[in-house]
């Protein structure tokens, strides 16, 4: 019934609704996450500001896994392949998701890029978000771990500055690390940062110039790894009846 | 600026709502936004207002709950301040996040026969 006037007529009725706004974007990336855990793939959502150093730590990394790991990547771009020119030069199997004006992946359009992409063959998988601080970090893409590439240039606060990406975060690569003797750059400022922000702060220093630290990123990323009883039993349905370290 | 985007996925769920009941015109949206959801409130209004018209929402109100970001240690339940270092000071167990973090659509008003 009406509301304002008690008239009875228009009818103005709450309906009750309840559901995440973006609850279709959510139902997409669940669809996207079990794609990735049925082929056996550990898939990352990486994620900085323009110029953070993503597309470098990814070369380094395809650098220092050499035969190792199988690689493969999308990169969000506005504009340019160059990101994926990079990558493929480097080794991974790489795809461009141009994104035009919009500043963020979404699950549709990541979606949209694995049905085109030339393999489903890889260990591990990376997309490369559209540089920003801000509007990635609320779309889920189907990821199994969030990255924050922060590099020492940008400055200790923007934890502080950008708190929803870096609460969202699994891991912050500190970028660029062979940059700290020319910088006035304060380590324990930037941990004390991210400890506010991030419940379970947790920092890798590394250089993709020099190689230093992407050893042990590597080793933090094959802790992800599926199990390989879980990827020869993917897409079946099984019961879980080990430990997970 | 997300904010766009998002306010298209709203309208999209409205659209479906009023499908569903057979409604022909919305009156107020209630929804609910938490400090930490990565929404700026203002954006989303500017964006509500630019999109929403010849949309199922044209003429429509936003009315939006805000929500502070609360937090408790994940072990011992006792409360982290909004602020600190998100970690429990009595046993240093990782906090998390009671609430905070919502973008939800929670209530439509809109004129249905078939309720």
């Amino acid at each position: 019934m009406c509301e304002t006037c008690g008239c009875g007529d228009p009818e103005i009725v709450p309906i009750e609704v309840q559901q995440r706004i973006l609850s279709d974007n959510d139902a997409q990336a669940g669809h996207n996450r079990s794609h990735f855990q049925g082929l056996g793939m550990l898939a990352i959502n990486l994620m900085g500001s323009p110029g953070s150093g993503k597309t470098a730590v990814l070369e380094a990394t395809a650098k220092a896994a050499g035969e190792h790991l199988k690689l493969g990547a999308v990169s969000g771009d506005l504009a340019t392949d160059r990101d994926a020119d990079r990558l493929n030069a480097s080794g991974i199997v790489s795809a461009t998701i141009t994104t035009g004006s919009a500043c963020h992946l979404d699950a549709r359009l990541v979606h949209r890029a694995l049905h085109d992409f030339p393999s489903e063959d890889r260990d591990i998988f990376f997309i490369e978000n559209v540089g920003n601080l801000v509007c990635p970090a609320i779309y889920d893409l189907g990821q199994a771990a969030n990255v924050v590439a922060l590099s020492v240039t940008e400055g200790e606060d923007k934890p502080l500055k950008y708190p929803v990406m870096f609460q969202k975060a699994d891991l912050v690569l500190l970028t660029k690390v062979d940059l700290i003797p020319h910088l006035d750059f304060d380590l324990a400022a930037v941990e004390d940062a991210i400890a506010h922000v991030m419940p379970e702060a947790n920092m890798l220093e590394v250089s993709a110039k020099t190689g230093e630290g992407i050893d042990a990123w590597l080793q933090w990323l094959e802790k992800l790894r599926p199990a390989p009883a879980e990827q020869s039993a993917a897409g079946l349905p099984h019961e879980h009846h080990h430990e997970h370290h | 600026m997300h904010e766009y985007s998002i306010v298209a996925s709203l309208i999209d769920r409205v659209q479906q709502e009023a499908d569903a009941h057979g409604g022909s015109r919305v009156y107020r949206l209630h929804l609910k936004i938490g400090e930490l959801s990565g929404v700026e409130v203002e954006l989303l209004k500017t964006a509500f207002d630019t999109f929403r018209e010849r949309t199922i929402c044209d003429g429509a109100e936003l009315s939006i709950d805000m929500v502070a970001a609360a937090w408790a240690c994940s072990s011992c339940d006792r409360a982290v301040a909004r602020g600190a270092i998100l970690r429990c000071d009595d046993c240093g167990r990782p906090a998390r996040m009671l609430e905070g973090d919502e973008i939800i659509l929670q209530r439509i008003e809109m004129e249905a026969p078939h309720v």
